[in-house]
């Protein structure tokens, strides 16, 4: 009985509901019952999230927890959901991080307080909804709909370049994605459907598919985002407030990677291995110059912005590494490597925007070098964050490792020098990490204030700790994430491979 | 089925119709407003809170009429020059829907001006009727006669502000442009009627499916098109809309924005696709120019305003460039997609200006884009409604704009050849939002420059509640909508 519950439906519903709710019910007057029912709301979905991984089977690759109704019945467009193991864990990362995000505001956020709640459950509604939805026009609803909470989100609360950042934001990702829906209806309308698995098993000519591919290209590269058009990003990082930036580094960026699998790949696979040396060549270019860009940084919060980018340009490269990989033992390990570095980019950069969220709270300051010596008042957060900034470069025994490390072992198998390219980023990683923590951690208190700075506090603790458990288990035992996205992904290989299969069949003849 | 009407013809002209059903909306609505012009006449209250209430009574019971006579199949009627057909009974009721939502903003708008009260519903009432007896029109002398009766009262009512110099500038230039524009179109009737010397739509039909259009009744299509994107207020026929938009009590703004363009789409679809069928491949040319203009020139004019009329109206010359791929694509899908884009714009279009009357305190207006700063504090509900409604122009989900947008490029689409004008359709919606964005922007980021809170009248409450709950709520359920449109082209 229990599995006839809708709990996909209650994954995006709940938190959307939730959050006008809190937007039209109690409001900023009775901000008490606002934390509350935001509180309650976030519980709640986790929970869901966990029983979504309970009744998750997994083994057979294909999509589960199906929900179909009719919805715009003369276009064919239907509210169709389903979840597979690449969806999967990123929904209990959502879920996940929304709690985290609701309790660091309760301490954080100054002003709007309930409206700021109702924006971070509306988006994480949202944010669910695209890792669910099956339906392509569906997909891009919500894709869209995002812009508008995180657009409101960076407006109203962020720092004082605020809005030419969200403006930014929204117009360099709108230009992504209007073109991909231009490229969906088109498929939409050949084949009369808008599901997304019609629309993997669609044939398409090389001609369509190297216009469909740029257009998801352009989608997803900008949210991703990858390197020449990466921009928005640290402008947005750094004036979002600070849950603003941990939604968008643990899971909007995420959003492009799920794009990649769920469309680029599958839909358009000939033109994706036509074009995947330019994507790996700007991945590596994400990997090894912004390395260097992040280096450079005096403010924090822009540092790991550029650390993000590096960071996801494993994840395009262990995507698209899998055109240039012949055996498929190698290629699944390339999509299994990218995968855990986006949960555990998730993770680790959530982890680092929360750690600079405590330090501005206390000081209001990104810059560097107005901290010094903060060990000395804060020991606990000092270790804390030792444990963030290893992962963040990537040490073993931490999920950074993990990713990388499957990343760059399979693009070994491919062409050593991408992988020598690649690896880079262990050296550079651990420079920028380490020197940001150097000079804000280390050394004598820079002056009174930093020697006065009161340590975490109960929400502080619980946020941070949370997310170094989650890192470490990561990190030592990640046998359990990747035994629920394994057989999705070889689904995933096959329905890449077969396509160019058939169509090099065809060209033969 | 032109064939079909053909045979049943000589029949409907040999016996008159004394059913005079089809026609009663129309009738009753004509000595309705002759009525309450009498009463009007006589009544003594200043403010007209009589004529107002009688004026939407009215409102109401024409539509009440209109859904009990929908009909059910295309009827030529009243010796051919009257078509009653399913085409012309939703365009008429989303026509009185939106003049009564139009009528609820003027209401308190004009209340504080001095504008004669009376006589500005009753403009109203009229105007609709030449709308309903436009849309209704079978030959070119109904469409015409429809169409006239429309903008005479059109002009009427920008010029109701008289003592306003920028107002009664705005009232000669829209005369000026529309009578050129009606001089355009009635040149490009007489030529059709010379060439084939017929006057019904069904008529030049068949005559063109015997015969190539020659040049003379092309050039007649041309005048007549050129015609048409005056009234639509399409580039490079648009220089009228910044200035009317702005001039015209923003009241008149309203209803003008938005229920003439509803009126302007069943010409268009008479002329064009009625009588013109044969010539497609002539006006999908013209309009393909008319569109493509009309989007880049209205979205990039569009972000150098300051002045939030003269925004919106350029933003509407680009709406007319999107809402034009639906008629290019030349089939039933894509006429339904332009009906689809233009009423939920005319929704969107309503309830954007009547945002502005809802923030004009007093005699004072609401100009510039800066004086929306801080709605978004100063009443939170009213800045969430309006950012809908600017959303929803930009095309985003949830809202109802991304479904006309969606329809519209869907349709566009599926014309062989026609795939780049998708691509700039796309292109240039970035650049719409933009300025969009600017306006949300300036509702919910920028400090007022007073804290006061805004208290509107129960009218202006109703009619914004109503229109941006109908962006949200289109935008999450559109298939009742979307199948309305289609039914509305099964005769087609």
């Amino acid at each position: 009985m229990l599995t006839e519950i809708p709990i996909l439906s209650l994954l995006i519903w709940v938190p959307l509901i939730g959050g006008f709710l809190v937007l039209f019910g109690p409001g900023d007057k009775q901000l008490v019952w606002s934390q509350r029912i935001s509180f309650v709301i976030s519980i709640l979905i986790i929970l869901l999230s966990g029983w979504l991984v309970y009744l998750f089977d997994g083994s057979s690759g294909q999509m589960e927890l199906v929900e179909f109704a009719r919805w715009i019945p003369s276009l064919n467009i239907n509210y169709s959901l389903g979840v597979d193991g690449i969806a999967v864990p990123l929904i209990v990362l959502t879920c996940f991080i929304n709690l985290l995000v609701v309790i660091a505001a309760i301490g954080s956020i100054k002003f709007r307080r309930a409206q700021y709640f109702s924006a971070a459950l509306v988006l994480t509604g949202l944010m669910n909804g695209v890792f669910v939805a099956q339906d392509a026009i569906l997909f891009y609803v919500f894709w869209e709909a995002i812009l508008i909470p995180m657009f409101l989100m960076i407006g109203v609360w962020g720092g004082p370049n605020r809005i030419y950042a969200t403006i930014k934001f929204f117009l360099f990702t709108f230009f992504g994605s209007i073109f991909m829906l231009v490229a969906l209806i088109y498929m939409g309308s050949v084949i009369g459907s808008f599901n997304i698995a019609d629309m993997q098993q669609m044939p398409l000519s090389m001609l369509e598919q190297t216009i469909i591919f740029t257009a998801f290209v352009a989608a997803f590269a900008v949210k991703i985002p990858m390197v020449p058009v990466h921009t928005w990003l640290p402008d947005a990082h750094v004036e979002a407030p600070t849950g603003g930036s941990v939604i968008l580094a643990a899971i909007m960026l995420k959003m492009g990677g799920y794009g990649f699998l769920r469309f680029a790949l599958p839909v358009t696979p000939d033109a994706a291995s036509e074009y995947a040396w330019l994507l790996i060549l700007f991945s590596l270019i994400a990997i090894a110059y912004i390395g260097f860009v992040a280096l450079a940084q005096e403010d924090m919060k822009k540092l790991i912005a550029y650390s993000s980018i590096a960071h996801m340009g494993f994840v395009t490269l262990g995507i698209f590494i899998i055109f240039n990989l012949s055996s498929l033992d190698a290629s699944s390990m390339a999509l299994q490597g990218a995968m855990i570095q986006m949960i555990s980019h998730g993770l680790i950069s959530g982890a680092m925007f929360f750690s600079i969220g405590v330090l501005y709270d206390r000081v209001h300051s990104r810059n560097i070098s107005d901290y010094g010596g903060v060990i000395n008042s804060m020991p606990i957060f000092g270790a804390l964050m030792m444990l963030f900034v290893l992962a963040n470069a990537g040490l073993p025994g931490t999920s950074g490792f993990i990713g990388e490390f499957f990343v760059i072992l399979s693009s070994f198998q491919a062409d050593w020098r991408i992988a020598l390219v690649a690896g880079t980023t262990l050296v550079l990683g651990a420079a920028y990490s380490l020197w940001l923590y150097k000079r804000v951690i280390f050394g004598k208190p820079l002056n009174d204030s930093i020697e006065r700075l009161e340590d975490l506090n109960m929400r502080e603790k619980f946020i941070l700790f949370s997310l170094a458990a989650l890192i470490i288990a990561l990190g030592i035992y990640p046998q359990p994430l990747i035994e629920i996205m394994q057989p999705s992904l070889e689904t995933l290989l096959q329905l890449t491979d077969t396509k160019i299969a058939e169509l090099n069949i065809e060209g033969a003849r | 089925m032109f064939t079909q009407s053909l045979a049943t013809a000589p029949q409907i002209l040999n016996s008159v119709s004394h059913d005079f059903w089809p026609l009663l909306p129309e009738i009753f609505l004509l000595s309705a407003a002759s009525v309450l012009l009498l009463i009007d006449a006589f009544s003594t209250d200043m403010d007209r809170k009589l004529s107002y209430k009688l004026a939407q009574f009215i409102l109401l019971v024409t539509g009440v009429i209109l859904l009990f006579q929908f009909p059910t199949s295309q009827d030529f009627l009243y010796h051919r020059h009257f078509i009653h057909d399913p085409l012309s009974a939703t365009l008429k009721i989303s026509m009185l829907v939106l003049t009564s939502l139009s009528l609820m903003f003027a209401r308190p708008y004009i209340l504080q001006r001095r504008i004669l009260r009376g006589e500005y519903y009753l403009l109203h009432l009229f105007a609709l009727l030449g709308m309903m007896v436009l849309v209704s029109g079978s030959s070119l002398l109904s469409l015409y006669l429809g169409l006239e009766l429309m903008s005479l009262c059109l002009y009427a009512l920008v010029a109701m502000n008289r003592r306003e110099k920028l107002s009664s500038e705005a009232a000669v230039k829209y005369f000026v442009m529309g009578a050129i524009a009606s001089g355009f179109i009635l040149y490009g009737i007489s030529f059709v009627y010379g060439v084939t010397s017929q006057i019904h739509v069904a008529d030049i039909a068949a005559y063109l499916s015997d015969n190539e259009a020659n040049l003379t009744l092309r050039f007649a299509l041309v005048f007549i098109v050129t015609g048409l994107a005056f009234k639509f207020g399409a580039v490079p026929f648009q220089m009228w809309v910044p200035d009317v938009y702005q001039g015209a009590p923003t009241s008149t703004t309203v209803f003008l924005a938005s229920v003439p363009k509803v009126a302007a789409f069943g010409l268009a679809i008479r002329v064009l696709v009625f009588a013109f069928a044969g010539a497609i491949a002539d006006w999908q040319n013209l309009l393909i120019i008319l569109s493509l203009l009309s989007m880049v020139v209205g979205n990039l004019v569009a972000i150098a305003q300051t002045n939030i009329k003269r925004l919106l109206a350029y933003s509407a010359i680009a709406h007319i460039g999107y809402f034009l791929l639906g008629i290019i694509a030349g089939n039933t899908q894509g006429y339904s997609a332009s009906l689809f884009y233009i009423l939920t714009y005319a929704i969107t279009t309503v309830g954007a200006f009547g945002c502005l009357i809802y923030m004009a305190k007093g005699q004072q207006e609401i100009s510039l884009i800066d004086d929306l700063k801080g709605l978004g504090q100063r009443n939170p509900w009213a800045g969430l409604l309006v950012s809908f409604l600017f959303l929803s122009m930009a095309g985003l989900p949830p809202f109802v704009g991304f479904w006309a947008k969606l329809e519209v490029i869907k349709a566009v689409l599926n014309v062989e050849g026609l795939i780049w004008l998708a691509l700039v359709a796309a292109f240039m919606s970035i650049i719409g939002l933009f300025y969009y964005l600017r306006v949300v922007k300036v509702i919910f980021f920028d400090k007022a420059k007073n804290e006061a809170r805004i208290r509107a009248e129960r009218s202006l409450r109703l009619g914004l509640g109503i229109t941006s709950i109908a962006v949200i709520a289109l935008g999450l359920f559109p298939t009742q909508l979307l199948d309305f449109c289609q039914k509305a082209f099964q005769y087609i």
